[in-house]
């Protein structure tokens, strides 16, 4: 195929990912991937380094107006961080080492429990009366706006929620994804925040972990211009798109369409990892 | 709720400075694009079997060379070099945010995401 094909077909596909990733609260990480090694044959460090690039720029993207709405909470964001790069340069050297077959194998995995995760209706569970004393004396526990007006909340589980996010990096780095689904697990399920606050401050977050990791791949010549390219491109129009439309259609008949969409892409890619593994 | 002000103010402007860092790199990744399609549109794509980039696309002293030279895919690394740097600049403005609050522990705890950052980008 000729690269100007290739080039608008994968920009067209990087734009469709971001739009439905965004849409449907996946990302545009976890599904550019399958879309570019199952639809398009192409090696998946390829894609790997790529879709990281793209996950840099739809969270950096999307900063400003999260940050307008006043959710995400900066001192959360940040001290997860020391956390979630660390885990991006163990990712990363895993990478690096283990064969595409593992590797398609545990993001094939990774998809369902993403999956799974999103077609979840998220709400917000009884609020946290006694704060970790942790989350107290690292001054965690803030407050967000509501309709009701301003609402304070505390946080719980601080050395798990770390522990949660330390392997969100990992699979970061290791996947070229933002982990959002084990970012919820860490903020929603062990801190108990809100799930405004834990969106706003994934997505602060997910920027700087991708960064970690992608200084890496770039380094070690896993990210080429050509695919990096559409991909980017694609993914961030595609995206910022998605996230106009989201509070504008009732999102609930396509999550389930494409979360069917998502499992056979991640079986395929199970069976890919298996085959190559045995 | 002072200090969440201020939180809040700063925040903003960094909300701004990380979409323009967003938007310039995705300028100088178009416009590598464009060049890199006008010269290499017709070659055959090839992704299946994966070979590392040269030095020339992966150090960032190859990649200045490249895009000072106008090559298509060396711009196509600069602006991806320029995104990566985006998020790690949040990091060094957050430093002065919590400088400003004289709130030492966080100023800590953003260096030493700062530091794991920068070990990544040398060492990696």
């Amino acid at each position: 195929m000729p690269v100007l094909l290739f080039t608008a077909i994968v920009a067209l596909g990087a734009f469709a990912a971001g739009f439905l990733g965004s849409l449907t609260g996946l990302g545009g990480g976890v599904v550019i991937i399958p879309l570019l090694t199952v639809g398009f044959g192409v090696d998946i460090r390829y894609a790997i380094g790529a879709s990281l690039v793209s996950v840099i720029a739809t969270s950096s993207g999307a900063a400003a107006a999260y940050v307008r709405e006043g959710f995400s909470n900066i001192r959360i964001g940040m001290f997860l961080e020391i956390a979630t790069t660390l885990g991006a340069l163990l990712g990363a050297f895993l990478a690096l080492r283990l064969p595409t077959a593992a590797i398609s194998l545990i993001f094939g995995l990774v998809l369902i429990h993403s999956a799974w995760v999103s077609s979840r209706p998220r709400e917000d569970g009884a609020a946290v009366s006694r704060p970790d004393p942790l989350a107290t004396r690292l001054r965690m526990n803030g407050s967000y706006p509501t309709k009701d007006g301003t609402k304070h909340y505390n946080v719980a589980s601080v050395p798990s929620g770390f522990g949660l996010m330390f392997v969100a990096g990992t699979l970061s780095g290791l996947l070229g994804i933002g982990s959002g689904a084990v970012k919820v697990l860490a903020m929603d399920q062990a801190m108990r925040l809100p799930f405004k606050v834990s969106t706003a401050t994934s997505n602060f977050m997910i920027g700087v972990t991708a960064a970690a990791s992608a200084g890496i791949y770039l380094r070690q010549g896993y990210i080429d211009p050509g695919l990096a390219m559409p991909v980017m491109l694609g993914v961030l129009a595609g995206s910022t798109l998605g996230a106009r439309r989201l509070y504008a259609a009732d999102t609930s008949t396509l999550r389930k369409v494409f979360g069917a969409v998502i499992f056979v892409l991640a079986l395929e890619m199970i069976y890919t990892g298996l085959r190559g593994l045995l | 709720m002072a200090r969440k002000l201020m939180d809040q103010e700063i925040e903003v402007t960094i909300g701004q400075l990380l979409r323009a860092g967003v938007l310039s790199s995705a300028a100088v990744v178009a416009a590598g694009g464009v060049l890199y399609l006008a010269r290499h549109g017709l070659a055959a794509a090839e992704y299946s079997v994966f070979t590392r980039q040269p030095p020339e696309l992966s150090g960032a002293a190859g990649i200045f060379r490249c895009a000072f030279a106008l090559h298509g895919r060396g711009l196509i690394q600069l602006g991806l070099l320029m995104l990566i740097a985006t998020p790690i600049a949040r990091v060094v403005f957050s430093v002065f945010g919590f400088l400003k609050e004289r709130d030492w522990l966080y100023v800590a705890v953003t260096l030493v995401v700062l530091a794991i950052l920068l070990y990544s980008l040398i060492n990696g």
